[in-house]
């Protein structure tokens, strides 16, 4: 007979090595998922976790490894905050629509104006804009106690139709021999977020995913502001004697998060995506929600998540250009990977005891 | 009966169409939430159920199995969040988000080779003479099988949840998994039935969306219906009749809006699109202004664990 006992404290061993447990057993099972559709799982794996980073062309892959993990962990680094307080923001993907699209607003109105402060400008407009997004399903909860992770996710869908507009209306381009889609920032000195050393994949949006790494670090461990998100998450009644206010937590951290993933939809609308069109966004407000629980909500976690994530999109790529593997097969092994973290995190909170006597 | 270029009676008739893969979802959510388990996975329950219903109904040729295959699929999911939270004991709404991933995942992989294809009909009920019924007869007998289903699955909902006892002991392990387990009722055992149940109503959902509805398969094809569905649920007040005038009140909202778009309206598409989503926040804003004087309405159990500690 096999029995849980809930462990006094979460298991701190168990805690760092499922994420390891969890990404070998999908591995296994994305194998056997890869043996269904008919391609040697043995080489499947090779070409999406190997060959980016060892193999032919290494380097060209290793900085879009940069490129692709910057924007997941600039958005997991806020959510991740965010949940450790059992505040559910899960629209990132919203806020980040948003960002773009106020940050670019700016630089389209200007064009084509030159000047070195744009680009700052643009940043700081993307974090509002996402601010501004995470805000609305912030104050409602305050004030009306309406469920953040609906509103959020509601959001979602209004961004996405309000991108749509925007690059089929207001924002479309005026020399675009009516195709939808705005300029191309590229194309814009002033406003292109361009690689900062040629050939790196280093962009400003990777330093600011590597600033928000040391800043959500230093605010979590090193910060009363970091204790008392994760006593309210902890122990909710606890808190409010500690003097937390709930309310002000949850502007904080759906605000945060928000400006976080503004800033991350900025930097791709202004950099390697270049333009606003209706389907620039790609998911990574909903990966980033993958990354931030592999990461264990923790901010060098989310970095190495980040990196292991960025790996499956581009492996996956390159899966589908070598082998045919349908590119959805890596939203499943994604999914999958979630799943399975999940499931281990057993092993962190409860200890496993074989046998039928008594605790 | 036209007004402001829009045909009134048509609109009523699409509302219903257009609310059945939202109420059936809703519908299946709000036994699961009964029982104390929040699935934050419908939206990928429901693409699961559209994919597996839509390949299911074009390789047999059989609508009806089509949406057996649906409902079924929608159930396999939940049990797979039913393992997960009931038996590894993980937190709900991280496993629910996950859930909803790995279903727009999965369904993308396994509809990629249906695109295009056009699914097998389903005809509308036969109702003779009575489809000839001025107005009445155009809104309410002139649909196909599975809205009929969809409105007796909510009468049967609430009639089990009210009256039996079976509904009785689901709703006690809802609001209290402790006392439940205490009187001897099998909380786990109770769970994965009403997950289940709720994941077959989502598959149903969604296959009717990708069989009737639209009808075909496109990724994605779920938009946020099945985060609607649990918006419906919370509006319903975890009550089945209530469910009914939030899903018909969404739906008629979604065929207004297409109705505006057909008309010919200035309002740019994508603005009009929006208006579902605004809608069901605005909603869910109201509702909570309601709920502040009255009662909580959720099940006390609501999101928790239940782990018998001996």
């Amino acid at each position: 007979m096999i029995r849980l006992v809930k462990r006094p404290m979460p298991s701190k061993f168990w805690s760092w090595t499922t994420p390891l447990v969890a990404v070998i057993a999908t591995m296994i099972a994305g194998g056997l998922l890869f043996a269904i559709l008919g391609k040697n799982p043995v080489e499947a794996i090779r070409v999406i976790f190997w060959d980016p980073l060892f193999g032919p062309n290494a380097d060209y892959f290793r900085s879009q490894l940069l490129v692709k993990a910057a924007p997941l962990i600039l958005i997991a680094c806020g959510l991740a905050v965010g949940f450790r307080a059992g505040i559910w923001n899960i629209g990132a993907e919203g806020q980040y629509i948003i960002g773009a699209i106020f940050g670019a607003s700016l630089a389209l109105a200007v064009y084509p104006a030159e000047s070195w402060f744009l680009f700052p400008a643009m940043v700081v407009l993307g974090a509002i804009g996402g601010l501004l997004w995470g805000l609305i399903p912030a104050l409602l909860k305050v004030v009306f106690g309406t469920s953040e992770i609906l509103v959020s996710l509601m959001l979602v869908y209004v961004a996405q139709n309000l991108l749509a507009y925007m690059a089929f209306g207001p924002l479309k381009n005026p020399e675009g021999y009516g195709f939808p889609g705005s300029r191309n920032l590229q194309g814009y000195p002033s406003a292109f977020n361009d690689e900062l050393m040629a050939g790196t994949g280093v962009h400003w949006g990777v330093l600011a995913a590597l600033g928000a790494v040391v800043a959500i670090y230093v605010l979590m461990q090193r910060h009363i502001a970091g204790f008392r998100i994760r006593v309210a998450g902890e122990a909710p009644r606890a808190a409010r004697y500690a003097g937390v206010v709930p309310a002000r937590l949850i502007v904080f951290c759906l605000c945060l998060s928000g400006a976080l993933a503004g800033m991350a939809g900025l930097f791709e609308v202004s950099g390697p995506s270049g333009q606003i069109t209706d389907s620039f966004n790609v998911g990574y407000g909903y990966t980033a929600i993958i990354v931030a629980f592999l990461g264990r909500l923790h901010p060098v976690g989310i970095l190495l998540a980040g990196l292991l994530m960025a790996l499956t999109y581009i492996g996956g790529d390159m899966a589908q250009l070598m082998l045919g593997l349908p590119s959805a097969a890596i939203q499943v092994f994604q999914g999958m990977l979630l799943f399975f973290l999940l499931g281990f995190d057993l092993l962190t909170n409860y200890r496993i005891r074989i046998g039928g006597a008594r605790a | 009966m036209i007004i402001g270029g829009i045909d009134i009676i048509t609109l009523i008739s699409m509302l219903m169409v257009a609310s059945t893969p939202v109420l059936l979802a809703a519908t299946g959510e709000l036994v699961a939430e009964k029982s104390g388990v929040l699935n934050l996975g419908v939206e990928g329950m429901m693409i699961t159920g559209a994919v597996a219903g839509f390949a299911t109904a074009v390789s047999t040729g059989s609508p009806v199995l089509g949406f057996v295959g649906g409902a079924l699929a929608g159930a396999a999911m939940a049990m797979l969040f039913a393992i997960l939270t009931q038996v590894f004991l993980s937190n709900q709404t991280a496993t629910g988000l996950a859930l909803t991933l790995f279903g727009l995942g999965l369904s993308a992989l396994i509809g990629k080779p249906f695109e295009g294809v056009r699914p097998p009909a389903t005809g509308k009920v036969p109702f003779g003479p009575l489809s000839d019924i001025p107005v009445l007869g155009r809104i309410l007998f002139s649909h196909d099988w599975v809205v009929y289903l969809s409105l007796l699955l909510v009468a049967v909902t609430w009639a089990f949840l009210k009256f039996t006892r079976a509904g009785l002991i689901l709703r006690a392990v809802g609001e209290n998994h402790d006392a439940a387990h205490a009187l001897g009722y099998r909380v786990i055992a109770v769970r994965c039935a009403a997950l289940a149940f709720g994941g077959a109503l989502a598959g149903l959902g969604g296959a009717y969306l990708s069989l009737i509805r639209v009808p075909q398969w496109t990724e994605g094809m779920t938009a946020g219906a099945g985060w609607i569905a649990l918006a419906i649920v919370v509006f319903a007040s975890w009550r089945p009749e209530r469910a009914l005038i939030g899903a018909y009140l969404f739906g008629g909202i979604t065929a207004l809006q297409l109705q505006l778009q057909a008309a010919g309206y200035a309002i740019p598409v994508h603005l009009l699109s929006m208006a579902p989503y605004v809608l069901t926040i605005v909603v869910l804003v109201l509702l909570s202004v309601v709920h502040r004087r009255g009662v909580q309405a959720a099940p006390a159990a609501l999101g928790r664990s239940f782990h018998a500690a001996s």
